[in-house]
């Protein structure tokens, strides 16, 4: 089991989440994040144009077996591509343990991504 | 304002019938004043109307504007000067600003003689009018509609100190203002006995009065108070601008009460008021837009929203004197100095006026107050020209009310800022501030969830 995270533009969240579908990934976690990074943001305030010192992206994270680890990461790459800087990252990391609470399944049973 | 005394006018109605009863027989005696249903009715809904530029009108704006954890602090600051100011006007700041005093005072401060609406009956007409000599509105309903204009200007230079006052220091300060600063410059420029009014300044709604007092008295708590914490002279977001969109139209609504009810009656004049209120604030909407979207490539909301302020600011004392070409003047004219001020000269000395209460208030007041000399028209009032209408001096006239104003407001804030600060303290310590006013002040959050 691996959770797969990955820091998007908010732009292409909706592009990213219709690329996991197609790879049958339907059951995942998101939430709006403010960070830092090269990519600038600039608002405007009676005349004078600033920076706002954050950018605001999309957070996603799911756990999924290993055989679709790789089917995630070129969903998310493909789906979230500009070219330019402020693309985003994805992580990969081991999940010791998944326990469902209604069935107590444990492992990759308990996993809702076949 | 061209205002009267009643004493003046009773004067005219009995000194001929009792002295010369039988040389004016032939003519008609002029009509005694009596309080006229529709010039009421109408001024009991522009009264309603300024209290809405207050609260809603001006908090929204304001709140919207700043960050989120001080945004109840603002909306608090708006609501509690319509308390506290209302109080002060019913005590004695209706009588120190339009009643009567004796002696050298005379033109600068009314006495006391109408302190808690003393002797003021219901049924008292109104000593005070502008273009309706003899179908007038209750006295009372003008101290009311004068209580509204008490109430917004101390309001409007909390856009100065946003975000980094205490809030007992600004409430003193507040209350001590009111008294000591807008109450003597009222009665300069408005009662009978103001020494600007009888010199012949033209302040039909409160240019001079409301906002280069409020504008002036803004820059000086700006300098005073300091820079919010880590402003590094660049805005901070505004929280909440569908807000300030409100605020904004709010406030251009209920400015029609404030411009076209300062004629004090329901006729022409106050349609043509109405006119040029509406037109200025069209014209410097507009041409804000065009500034934005000249400089920075993008027409911005909070841009239209500070244009269409700025034009209500300047129109206000002209409201009454220009017609639609002056009104269209104005409005550009502000626009584009009040764009000038915000974006390039605050940015440029670096002092923090939050919400840009002296870059559109201040420089919005001064403009309109000048442009009056310039601008106004006999065609609307015929007693009244400006410069380009063939009377220089009237420039000169308005340019003394404005400088006294700017001097009187700027010294009398100072000082009284340097005894609250001295007494209670003002600014807000560094902890509070980051924590943010709504919290600190008031133990209270805007939005919480669940």
């Amino acid at each position: 089991m691996k959770k797969i995270e990955a820091i998007v533009r908010k732009t292409k969240f909706e592009e990213v989440r219709a690329a996991l579908h197609e790879a049958d990934i339907d059951f995942l976690s998101w939430w709006e994040v403010k960070g830092q990074g090269t990519a600038r943001q600039g608002l405007i305030f009676r005349g004078i144009a600033y920076d706002v010192n954050s950018v605001a992206r999309m957070y996603i994270s799911f756990v999924v077996r290993d055989q679709n680890v790789e089917k995630s990461i070129d969903a998310i790459l493909e789906s979230a591509y500009t070219g330019e800087s402020g693309d985003g990252r994805i992580f990969v990391s081991d999940i010791g343990q998944s326990i469902r609470i209604r069935t107590k399944d444990r492992g990759d049973e308990s996993l809702y991504n076949k | 304002m061209k205002l009267k005394h009643i004493g003046i006018a009773l004067l005219a109605i009995v000194a001929p019938t009792l002295l010369f009863a039988q040389e004016t027989a032939a003519a008609a005696p002029a009509p005694a004043p009596y309080i006229d249903f529709g010039n009421t009715a109408w001024m009991i809904v522009a009264t309603a109307l300024v209290m809405l530029m207050t609260i809603p009108g001006l908090a929204l704006f304001y709140g919207g504007l700043v960050r989120q954890k001080n945004v109840l602090n603002i909306l608090m600051q708006c609501f509690i000067l319509t308390a506290a100011i209302t109080l002060e006007w019913v005590f004695f700041g209706y009588s120190l600003s339009f009643g009567s005093s004796t002696g050298a005072l005379a033109p600068f401060i009314g006495g006391f003689d109408w302190a808690f609406l003393n002797g003021i009956g219901i049924n008292d007409v109104s000593p005070y009018y502008i273009s309706q000599a003899t179908a007038r509105i209750p006295h009372l309903l003008f101290v009311l509609f004068q209580c509204m204009f008490a109430v917004i200007t101390p309001a409007l230079i909390i856009g100065a100190y946003a975000e980094r006052i205490k809030f007992k220091g600004f409430l003193i300060f507040s209350i001590l203002w009111s008294i000591f600063v807008y109450n003597p410059v009222a009665h300069w420029v408005w009662s009978a006995d103001g020494w600007l009014f009888k010199m012949g300044a033209l302040d039909f709604a409160g240019g001079t009065v409301v906002h280069i007092n409020a504008g002036i008295a803004a820059l000086v708590m700006t300098l005073m108070i300091g820079s919010r914490r880590n402003y590094n002279n660049h805005p901070t977001a505004p929280h909440n601008i569908p807000l300030v969109v409100i605020g904004a139209a709010l406030l251009w609504f209920g400015w029609f009460g404030f411009n076209a009810g300062s004629g004090l009656a329901a006729d022409g004049l106050a349609v043509s008021a109405f006119l040029a209120t509406h037109v200025a604030t069209a014209t410097a909407a507009f041409t804000w837009v065009l500034l934005d979207w000249s400089r920075n490539g993008k027409p911005t909301v909070i841009g239209i929203c500070t244009g269409a302020v700025a034009g209500l600011v300047a129109i206000t004392p002209a409201a009454g004197f220009v017609g639609v070409l002056g009104a269209v003047v104005i409005g550009i004219v502000v626009s584009v100095v009040c764009f000038f001020m915000v974006s390039v000269v605050k940015h440029k000395f670096g002092y923090d006026d939050s919400l840009d209460a002296f870059g559109v208030h201040g420089i919005g007041g001064i403009l309109g107050a000048l442009l009056t000399g310039f601008l106004a028209t006999p065609a609307i009032q015929s007693s009244y020209s400006g410069l380009f209408y063939g009377n220089p001096k009237q420039l000169l006239i308005q340019l003394i009310a404005t400088v006294t104003t700017i001097v009187f407001s700027g010294v009398m804030t100072f000082v009284l800022f340097k005894i609250v600060d001295k007494t209670v303290g003002i600014r807000a310590t560094q902890k509070e501030e980051i924590a943010g006013l709504d919290i600190t002040q008031h133990n209270e959050m805007a939005l919480t969830e669940d």
